[in-house]
């Protein structure tokens, strides 16, 4: 459905992702782990074209695009099938939770806001907010924040959801609830590409994991197998870490 | 002696007022609306960083904080004639005014632009929102309530401004007085009391700036605009 080839990003004289290869089936949940510097988030952004990359080719929907030179029409464009997921949640300041969702589908999508109002208040509804419609994001929790993230993303229909580290921000005890909602789209069926430290979510939910280290792809594998591996240094040294 | 003086006083309380309502409050108010207009576009050409034009905004900039607005007023009302230029006074110093005045906002608006944080800028990407959309709709709204106080501010100190204007022949309220004084010779009671019309003006400014920046808050939500 989505794959990209030979991904690369530099900020100043530092290589960033050094020529990443990934692709995404229909229906993936996908999780991106490393450790941090290995260039995760850069890629999740380079995805979305939040960071212009230097090199690389995107295949979706059958045609190939040039990712170091696509017009801002075309990422537009791209963007209407896409969603993202922010690690600070990046809510509207001066939007309710309700406009929060509705915000991209009255101007960017130029629906009809009753329209509008009924797919995010759905969408609200699906993350457990339908008490908080009019809550200003400063009147929400750190989690109920993410959740409404979480909502504006779905009600967009995206063919994709990019999380960036969606609960690294969170209190310890929010996190379970942004998790359940994200496992709960999992088992719907969307595709997603996690960046997560939650290691034991990834886990549980996904179904393939792409380890990066120092800006380049180390293995694209099976979740099951992936956690059993054993025959790769940089891989064990990881999950050791982690373990220990 | 002292009967003559309050005399005085009172008659000219309305002589002053009035160019006070029909001059300087409308050339205050046209102004400081063109500036914000002004304000806001400089403003957004440097942040969008566009070529050319922000070239130009920065010389605007230049050119307008590196001089006095009285000579300003000079080289437009008394200077341009000598290039063919009429402007009657009042109309020139609604331009001269809305110009100085817009290139200090606009260095007001970038900054509070600036302050809105960049996420605020991708998340409105991420919904398929176009630059000028989430500037309109996201940005910018939150940008007039962190400016909203130094504007305020700038608009406080635009009333008194205007009589510089006396000095290119608009019969504001302080040109008002000056006529008085020179017929009566009481300066010193009469510039203390077109000094007080002043400070009304300027305290009604002050409590609709406090109104206006409660309604601010709760249009965003409350505390903190973090």
């Amino acid at each position: 459905m989505l794959e990209v080839r030979g991904l690369k990003k530099q900020i100043g004289d530092t290589v960033i992702l050094n020529g990443v290869d990934i692709s995404i089936d229909k229906g993936d949940v996908v999780a991106v782990l490393g450790p941090s510097g290995s260039g995760k988030t850069t890629l999740l952004r380079c995805m979305n074209y939040l960071e212009r990359p230097d090199a690389g080719e995107m295949i979706a929907d059958g045609r190939t695009y040039d990712m170091s030179s696509l017009s801002k029409r075309e990422i537009a464009e791209y963007r209407r099938y896409t969603s993202f997921v922010f690690q600070n949640y990046n809510l509207f300041l001066n939007r309710t939770a309700m406009g929060n969702v509705t915000e991209g589908l009255v101007t960017a999508r130029r629906m009809d806001r009753t329209k509008a109002q009924k797919i995010a208040a759905a969408a609200l509804d699906k993350v457990g907010l339908s008490d908080k419609y009019d809550a200003f994001p400063s009147e929400l929790s750190g989690g109920q924040q993410q959740r409404v993230a979480i909502a504006r993303a779905i009600a967009t229909e995206p063919k994709i959801i990019f999380f960036d580290e969606p609960t690294s921000a969170l209190d310890p005890e929010l996190i379970g609830e942004v998790l359940d909602v994200i496992k709960s789209l999992a088992d719907e069926g969307m595709t997603m590409l996690i960046v997560t430290h939650e290691i034991n979510f990834a886990k549980n939910v996904s179904d393939k994991v792409v380890f990066l280290d120092e800006g380049e792809l180390i293995v694209e594998e099976e979740t099951d197998k992936f956690f059993d591996m054993q025959d790769n240094d940089r891989v064990t040294r990881f999950l050791g870490t982690l373990n220990r | 002696m002292e009967d003559r003086l309050t005399a005085i006083l009172i008659d000219s309380f309305p002589k002053i007022l009035i160019p006070g309502l029909i001059r300087t409050i409308p050339l205050t108010a046209i102004s400081f609306a063109l500036a914000m207009v002004i304000a806001v576009a400089v403003a957004i050409i440097q942040v969008a960083d566009v070529p050319v034009l922000k070239q130009i905004a920065r010389f605007y900039i230049w050119i307008i904080r590196g001089t006095p607005l009285l000579v300003q007023l000079y080289i437009v009302f008394f200077g341009l004639p000598d290039l063919g230029f009429m402007i009657p006074a009042f109309p020139c110093a609604i331009a001269v005014f809305a110009i100085n005045e817009g290139a200090y906002c606009s260095e007001t608006m970038r900054a509070a632009i600036e302050s809105v944080p960049a996420g605020q800028m991708e998340a409105g990407y991420c919904v398929g929102m176009s630059y000028l959309q989430i500037m309109r709709r996201i940005v910018l709204p939150q940008a007039f309530r962190t400016a909203f106080p130094p504007l305020s501010n700038s608009l406080i100190g635009m009333v008194k401004d205007t009589s510089l204007a006396a000095n290119i022949t608009v019969m504001e309220m302080f040109m008002a007085t000056q006529r008085i004084v020179g017929r009566t010779y009481e300066a010193l009671a009469l510039y203390m009391e077109v000094a007080l019309i002043y400070l009304i003006f300027c305290t009604v400014l002050t409590k609709l700036q406090s109104l206006g920046e409660k309604k601010l808050q709760a249009l965003n939500g409350g505390a903190g605009n973090a």
